[in-house]
């Protein structure tokens, strides 16, 4: 199955130094995002749908917890301190740098056959067989092959893509769309997600999915090594960085083998 | 590792050096073109200055969406109020009577308007949304005095670059550039829904800015200053949510 697997030499490394550094932007301004977007939704912790809603109107669902803002009615006899203000600037600014991060990761994906080769599954693996296989693969926590060290299995495969195509997409489309200039320019995001409360609550909902799956992203790390894994997405090497391509190639193929 | 060639050296420094004069050239149009907002300074600067300029390039004539009447809030949120100072409970008393709202700084003939005469000029009507940055919104009419209509009266100088405008509470004001203060949805209001301004909602006379967040919709506005800069008010960031940790523009 030479379509399957791109061969490497021990000069190439596991991750392009560009897939490294976009990863570890991405990776902080996601932190930023989160603990900013979980400070801000701690201002007001009521969800709606429709276009409006505020304290006055029932809301689809609230977390149970403290709020900053003290007419929230949330049961709770305390306020917590405001901290709106450098968290929305934080936010924004982290925003922005993962967008254009996003960008040019994805022209550069495109333009070097990145998704192609690296991401959309191998055509082997591009069977119901195969893809079931490695699902129950993953849930008997099964520790992975050493093949898997040069390559991305299908599940992974399938997993970052809807991350990359799906889910980051729709967790920026549902913030522009809690932003009254963008929404004033292009009314057409906000209107077709079902108005503002709407996206808001959606946000919310794809920013849990991304959270979700950075949770079993590092789970998946730390079954398959941390220490490695965390080696080749910083440097590139893998486990020794001596390895030959003939190592690479033959542990390829016989784990191909016996998957046929 | 395989040393770095002559060649790639050379690109590098290239790409370095054409990053570098096009950020410095992108700073020099931004500032020729006003896309440079009061709080770009600090670490937050930078993100702040690409939302403003973004949107002042993309958004600067569009429309915030207006509903239909049936979208209007039945129960609109008019929020938390300090308590009223002395100077706006003798106004109260007086059922507003003698409220006026100045008109000065960089125009040709200052004013003094009461709201009986910001009613007798054109008046425009809006439904829009009210968003508080904490989430929350609510859909109202807004019935008012677009604010170019108030400001032309007086007559903007050319060298005017914003909008400075202030409550009668202490600490309370806020501004905008001349593209929201000029822009047609921006309303000097003095009447919600069915009726006058509920004190709540700002009455007697809120400035809606409806592109942006609730908070740049200071209330019981008294004073309007026309201005080249705001360096020379409060601590120069242009506003009391500035001035407290929040952003100046308030469009996202």
């Amino acid at each position: 199955m030479p379509d399957a697997v791109s061969f490497r030499n021990s000069d190439s490394p596991r991750h392009a130094a560009f897939v490294r550094v976009t990863h570890w932007i991405t990776t902080i301004c996601f932190f930023a995002l989160l603990i900013t977007g979980a400070e801000i939704v701690i201002s007001h912790p009521r969800f709606y749908w429709g276009e409006t809603g505020n304290n006055l109107t029932t809301p689809l669902f609230r977390i149970p917890i403290p709020a900053s803002r003290n007419l929230v009615p949330t049961g709770y006899g305390y306020v917590l301190p405001d901290a709106n203000g450098w968290s929305r600037y934080l936010h924004f600014e982290a925003a922005w740098a993962v967008v254009l991060t996003g960008l040019l990761y994805a022209i550069w994906g495109l333009w070097t056959g990145h998704f192609r080769s690296n991401l959309f599954p191998a055509r082997a693996d591009r069977t119901w067989q195969m893809f079931l296989k490695t699902i129950a693969s993953h849930v008997r926590l099964r520790r992975p092959d050493e093949a898997e060290a040069y390559s991305y299995n299908s599940v992974q495969r399938i997993s970052y893509l809807l991350v990359i195509f799906f889910f980051f997409p729709l967790v920026i489309c549902t913030g522009l769309a809690l932003s009254p200039g963008f929404n004033a320019a292009v009314p057409a995001v906000v209107n077709s997600l079902g108005g503002r409360q709407s996206a808001r609550t959606l946000h919310f909902f794809v920013s849990a999915c991304l959270l979700l799956f950075l949770i079993v992203h590092v789970a998946m790390i730390v079954l398959a090594g941390f220490t490695s894994r965390m080696r080749a997405m910083i440097t590139g090497k893998t486990i020794t960085g001596t390895m030959t391509a003939g190592v690479v190639r033959s542990t390829r193929q016989s784990t191909g083998e016996e998957q046929i | 590792m395989s040393p770095i060639s002559r060649r790639r050296f050379v690109s590098a420094g290239l790409a370095a050096t054409a990053g570098v004069s096009g950020v410095a050239v992108a700073a020099t149009l931004a500032k020729r073109y006003g896309l440079i907002p009061p709080d770009s300074g600090g670490i937050y600067g930078p993100g702040e200055t690409l939302t403003y300029a973004a949107q002042r390039l993309l958004t600067r004539h569009s429309l915030a969406r207006e509903f239909p009447r049936s979208m209007i809030s039945r129960t609109p949120f008019a929020n938390e109020l300090a308590p009223f100072n002395d100077a706006f409970k003798r106004h109260q008393a007086s059922g507003f009577a003698d409220w006026h709202l100045a008109v000065d700084g960089m125009v040709a003939r200052p004013a003094s308007l009461s709201v009986s005469d910001l009613r007798g000029l054109r008046a425009s009507s809006q439904i829009t949304e009210v968003v508080c940055e904490e989430g929350w919104s609510y859909v109202a009419e807004w019935i008012g005095t677009p604010l170019h209509e108030v400001l032309n009266a007086s007559g903007i100088l050319p060298q005017a670059r914003y909008v400075v405008y202030f409550s009668i509470e202490p600490d309370w004001w806020e501004s905008i550039d001349m593209a929201d203060a000029l822009h047609p949805q921006t309303l000097v209001t003095y009447a919600m829904n069915d009726g006058d301004l509920p004190v709540g909602f700002g009455g007697p006379l809120r400035l809606r800015v409806p592109r942006q967040l609730g908070y740049k919709s200071v209330k019981f506005i008294t004073r309007l200053t026309v201005t080249d800069s705001l360096k020379g008010f409060g601590k120069g960031v242009g506003g009391t949510n500035a001035e407290g940790g929040y952003a100046w523009y308030a469009g996202i």
